[in-house]
């Protein structure tokens, strides 16, 4: 436990955050510039969580995601460009632009979908495992979701199913302090999350939500004893958004020092400094993060050109009976 | 003042009036509401009438209903349409039968605000218009206001009303603008507010779409049609006086809503009108609402969903033929 970890795949785990991070800075700042419509969440600050965790899963593990969902369906491998699509709402985007922001989803990769109904997502990814475990499948499933969702109903109820059941679930609750406008521990009792997992019977640890390389080892043990044992484990990743809760939200109701403190400990940052300390050229990190600029902006031209849904779009995929008139 | 401002004035004006009136719902006081319509509130009543809960939409109205059965008037606030379908079960189960259930022992004077409608790109958990869901609860009162004025009058009858009321803001109405009599009475609900005369066609709708409405009607006039434009106001119980003597008159019946047509409250009314009146009608009374597809996300396809100026034009120069 705790070996060094090899200096290659923490870089890979820096490549994908880089995106995350670039992918999310176009999303705030287009929707602010009134390119995007509705509700766009960023991920900026969080994005050692997702990273972290997708690195320990396999194409045909699923993830099931919430309204913050860009960076969940990127690290899982989503294409950027399929994804930038579907925020613009053109053609070619993940979901043929019906979806947009909060609903991004890739099913050939195990994306069950980002949600837009707080913990709704939650029963959902305990109804996968349930599917996973009745064929005798080897799939995990990871539930992504909010602190603000340890207090809704349907959140603990899919604790208790999931420990009844012995399902291959991991549950990720990403607590960056706010629910929205309210910070979380003014509306919720106890000594938090991982208590109230513990109370269904499920095991679980907190980790340094914005340490890839804690993340990711703590992801990898859990994960395998999801996935050995087929029963239910917890991880409580602290963090911090470092945006409003969407991007019209300017965040105000957050002390700036709060916002600074958090900024100073940068998941992205702290790997770059972890990867010159292995010897790696800060240069070649640059040009990794340059990289992904770059990617986004071919993304960002490419979905700017693409041309919208054809009308007739507006009638397909309802359901095959009755006519939706 | 704007539509939230007119809320926000109203719900003021109670909660001063009213010791019992408070409110309960999520991210209320930091910054006043998802649309302000709490704006400075809590600063003024107080954390223990300006309720911030947890995200928990099943106990955010069962507490509601409770609280309501102890000599409190609660307000609560569901954010959404879509999340009050979260608390469907309190909603439909438990405030609108209480009092029928246990024999008149008791009353659920509650408020349940849920704003409806299409607003800029939230896609298909977001947009929704669930009217009608709620007027096929017995027990329940559902408002829908379409302007300032009608936004301060209702909320303070909602509030006033010993029944569970549904009151059902439209989103893209938050920031329109209208004179307000801060003075203003409370409206009685179950009245429609005729928001242009007329002769040849009678056009029933509510919230959002009166505007739109009434842009269509100043348009039918211009090519020789008198339309007159119904406000409904309040769902139930609906002014069924006002548009029966409207469609005795003009003969036809044309009814708008932004909600999906099929299953919309737009059924009854043209159901209703047609049992009363069908041998007064001169053509059968026509629908105009949202096809029955979940919203989608991409603007044109959103627009698609719209019923606009036009589509009621051409549907009402239609009947006249
Ligand atoms: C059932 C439900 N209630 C309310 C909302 C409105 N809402 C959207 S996000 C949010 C806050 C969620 O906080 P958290 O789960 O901590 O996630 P975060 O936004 O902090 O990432 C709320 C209240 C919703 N989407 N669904």
């Amino acid at each position: 436990m705790n070996e060094i970890p090899p200096t290659e795949s923490v870089l890979s785990l820096y490549r994908t955050m880089c995106l995350i991070r670039a992918f999310d800075t176009h999303a705030g700042d287009a929707r602010r510039a009134g390119k995007l419509r509705g509700s766009v969440h960023e991920y900026i600050g969080q994005e050692a969580i997702a990273t972290g965790v997708c690195a320990n899963l396999d194409r045909a593990d699923y993830i099931s995601s919430y309204h913050r969902g860009h960076g969940h369906c990127l690290a899982k491998g989503a294409d950027p460009e399929a994804m930038m699509k579907e925020l613009y709402g053109r053609v070619g985007g993940v979901c043929g632009g019906k979806g947009g922001s909060m609903h991004v989803a890739d099913f050939s990769l195990g994306i069950l979908g980002a949600n837009g109904v707080v913990a709704d997502g939650v029963t959902i990814a305990v109804g996968a495992a349930h599917a996973v475990k009745m064929k005798g499948e080897q799939r995990v499933v990871v539930a992504f979701f909010g602190d603000g969702a340890m207090n809704r109903g349907p959140m603990l109820e899919a604790l208790n199913w999931a420990s009844v059941f012995g399902l291959p679930v991991l549950f990720v609750c990403e607590d960056n302090l706010y629910s929205d406008r309210t910070r979380t521990g003014s509306v919720s009792a106890g000594p938090g999350p991982l208590a109230r997992a513990a109370a269904f019977g499920i095991a679980g640890e907190t980790v340094d939500g914005n340490d890839v390389i804690a993340v990711s080892e703590a992801a990898a043990r859990h994960v395998r004893e999801v996935r050995e044992h087929s029963r239910p484990r917890f991880l409580h990743a602290t963090t911090y958004r470092w945006r409003g809760h969407l991007a019209l939200d300017k965040g105000l109701y957050r002390d700036p020092r709060e916002v600074e403190r958090w900024q100073a400990v940068d998941p992205i940052v702290r790997t770059a400094s972890w990867l010159s300390s292995r010897g790696v050229e800060r240069t070649g990190l640059s040009r990794e993060n340059d990289a992904a600029i770059e990617r986004v902006a071919r993304a960002v031209a490419a979905a700017e050109t693409a041309p919208w849904p054809d009308h007739t779009t507006l009638y397909t995929d309802v359901q095959d009976v009755g006519a939706p008139s | 003042m704007t539509y939230a401002q007119a809320a926000l004035t109203a719900l003021a004006q109670e909660m001063e009036r009213d010791g019992s009136v408070w409110v309960l719902g999520e991210d209320l006081g930091p910054e006043g509401g998802v649309a302000g319509q709490y704006l400075g509130l809590q600063q003024r009543f107080g954390k223990t009438r300006i309720v911030d809960t947890p995200i928990c939409e099943n106990t955010i109205m069962g507490a509601g209903v409770g609280a309501a059965l102890c000599g409190t008037r609660p307000v609560i606030e569901l954010r959404y349409a879509d999340f009050g379908i979260c608390a469907a079960d309190e909603i439909v189960n438990q405030a609108a039968k209480v009092r029928y259930m246990l024999g008149g022992q008791v009353r659920a004077p509650l408020v349940i605000r849920q704003p409806i409608g299409f607003r800029d790109g939230m896609a298909a958990q977001h947009s929704q218009s669930t009217e009608a869901w709620w007027v096929h609860v017995p027990g329940l009162v559902v408002v829908a206001p379409s302007n300032p004025a009608d936004n301060h009058a209702l909320l303070k009858a909602a509030i006033r009303c010993d029944d569970p009321v549904v009151y059902m803001e439209h989103k893209e109405l938050w920031t329109v603008a209208g004179e307000v009599d801060e003075a203003a009475q409370p409206a009685a609900l179950g009245q429609a507010n005729v928001a242009k005369r007329g002769s040849d066609v009678t056009i029933v709708t509510w919230s959002s779409m009166v505007g739109v409405c009434l842009e269509a009607a100043q348009a039918l006039e211009a090519r020789g049609c008198s339309a007159e434009v119904i406000d409904l106001r309040t769902l139930w119980p609906w002014d069924r006086e006002t548009v029966f003597e409207s469609v005795a008159r003009s003969r036809r019946l044309l009814v708008v809503h932004q909600a999906v047509k099929v299953g919309g409250f737009g059924g009854e009314i043209v159901a209703e009108a047609s049992e009363q009146l069908f041998d007064r009608l001169v053509t059968a009374p026509r629908r105009l609402g949202a096809p029955r597809v979940p919203v989608p996300y991409a603007e044109p396809l959103e627009t698609m969903c719209r019923v606009g100026a036009a589509d009621v034009v051409r549907t009402a120069e239609a009947m006249m033929l």
